[in-house]
């Protein structure tokens, strides 16, 4: 809060009350878009205690458990292939080879710009008339390897990129080959500044399992689809399932945030390290980290 | 490939869908999302509060349940948008969370001085944003395009009939796959790419970063 403060001056009487004016308009209008969505809902019979209460049944809960498990492990088994896979391309990416650059680099650029759906659609239609059928579960997981190692190779390569060029002449210059300089110098510093981001990823790559819906395979939303065909409790099962998905996700990036604080603290405390120039002085991970955003990653 | 020689239009139709909800979705999320950045910087605690919670609910939320709930869920409250508004107002709400958070670091990336030069000079803060900070914590256009036109694909699955969608129509009705799914991969690659172009063009023409974090 003291940070923001810098975009504007202590208030003074008058500006005081204008901020309290404001604040009581706003408070009264966010009540009423709430009260209003309210009464919407209880309008239309939504709020009636047993369309909620049914879920608290232990079929119900276990039929979502279920769902969730399938999520986790969808997502569980598409990290544990991408991230490895991701690594292997963005370090083909910066390899002194020309063709094996060319590869990741087409590679990368190509699987970036296709949506997993249209993907997951050939996996689903396509392939199966060339006679490569897979199972169900990896319909889903094949294609969002594909597309987040691609994403993966990227935020590597930029982590790299954003290690100080000196270090690497430094370890060049004390006689290590370029293997060993990678490995001993720059990829852990790498690693360091894009591990927040690298658990920002995990909340995408579980967003990408929801297209489990697509493919019929039982994840968290399949489920609830399931479900509501019996139910009919669509909005109810639903928002249960937003909240499960926000929740998580949130953890993860709260995960991600604490991260980012403590590894930017123990850079900016070594000596000579950059002071934040900013009106907030960002951890040079965080820069980093944002300088490393992946891309066409919003949902 | 006769698949798609005789129905191009159709295919071609798909694309300008996917063209619209993507433009849409981008100029959505782009107002709605520095509108919230600014909520998140200003003064007025509830509007900040607003900010914040947005922010959390709609980062962490998968747009697919978004669209589900939408599409499915709010018929059932009396409440009834085409599956076209319904798909662009969900990419725009979803996008401008993202943008909202690039904005909001890209002010916090200002450097000091800026600020206190602009409110030493008598500037409110209205004007401390609007003139000085703002303009220089653009987010970044490209990536939120790209992201934007990818995301777009996900309405296929809530049926409205975009690219994606047509692509898999075409294969329930032919047996032919690999051309369609090529063609629909291309327009895809080329929107990514002509994007990208497009903003390297806007960029040296601002003569500015202004979506260098590709």
């Amino acid at each position: 809060m003291s940070a923001d403060r810098v975009l504007f001056d202590e208030p003074g009487p008058a500006g005081r009350r204008r901020i309290r004016i404001v604040t009581v308009v706003t408070v009264l209008v966010i009540a009423a878009v709430i009260a209003l969505a309210v009464k919407r809902f209880a309008d239309s019979g939504q709020l009636a205690a047993e369309r909620w209460t049914t879920f608290g049944q232990l079929s119900y809960v276990r039929f979502l458990w279920e769902g969730l498990k399938g999520t986790l492990i969808a997502a569980g088994v598409s990290a544990l292939i991408s991230f490895p896979a991701g690594a292997l391309l963005g370090l083909m990416r910066i390899s002194v080879h020309r063709p094996v650059r060319w590869v990741a680099g087409v590679y990368v650029e190509l699987f970036r710009a296709i949506p997993l759906l249209l993907l997951i659609y050939a996996f689903l239609l396509g392939l199966p008339r060339f006679g490569i059928n897979l199972p169900i579960f990896w319909k889903l997981v094949v294609p969002i390897v594909m597309v987040n190692s691609a994403v993966l190779a990227e935020l590597v390569r930029a982590g790299i990129g954003a290690v100080d060029p000196g270090q690497f002449q430094a370890g060049e210059a004390i006689g290590l080959r370029r293997g060993q300089v990678l490995r001993l110098i720059v990829l852990p510093q790498a690693l360091r500044l894009i591990v927040p981001t690298l658990v920002t990823q995990l909340t995408t790559l579980l967003k990408d399992t929801t297209l489990g819906y697509v493919v019929s395979y039982p994840e968290l939303m399949k489920q609830g689809n399931n479900l509501t065909v019996y139910t009919h409790l669509l909005i109810q099962t639903f928002l249960i399932i937003a909240i499960i998905y926000v929740l998580i996700n949130f953890a993860l990036s709260q995960l991600a945030h604490a991260l980012d604080r403590r590894l930017g603290r123990r850079r900016v405390a070594a000596p000579g390290g950059p002071a934040g120039g900013g009106l907030r002085p960002a951890s040079e991970a965080e820069l980093a980290g944002d300088r490393v955003a992946p891309i066409g990653q919003l949902f | 490939m006769h698949v798609v020689t005789d129905n191009f239009g159709y295919i071609l139709g798909g694309f300008l869908v996917t063209v619209e909800l993507t433009v849409l979705g981008y100029v959505g999320a782009l107002v709605l999302g520095t509108v919230l950045a600014v909520f998140r910087v200003g003064p007025i605690t509830p509007l900040r509060v607003v900010g914040t919670v947005y922010v959390e609910f709609f980062r962490n939320i998968p747009l697919l349940a978004l669209l589900i709930l939408f599409v499915f869920g709010l018929p059932d409250v009396g409440l009834t948008f085409s599956l076209f508004s319904s798909a662009a107002i969900c990419l725009a709400l979803t996008g401008a969370a993202y943008v909202c958070e690039s904005v909001r670091s890209g002010i916090n990336a200002v450097p000091v001085g800026q600020a206190e030069a602009a409110r030493a000079i008598g500037l409110p803060f209205s004007k401390v944003l609007t003139v000085v900070v703002l303009p220089q914590a653009l987010p970044p256009l490209v990536n939120v395009f790209i992201g934007m036109a990818l995301g777009s694909s996900l309405a296929a699955a809530v049926g409205v009939a975009e690219l994606t969608n047509r692509t898999q129509q075409l294969n329930l009705q032919y047996a032919e796959a690999v051309a369609t799914f090529l063609v629909a991969g291309a327009f895809y690659v080329a929107m990514a790419f002509l994007g990208a172009g497009g903003g390297r063009w806007l960029e040296n023409r601002i003569g500015r970063r202004v979506g260098a974090r590709r």
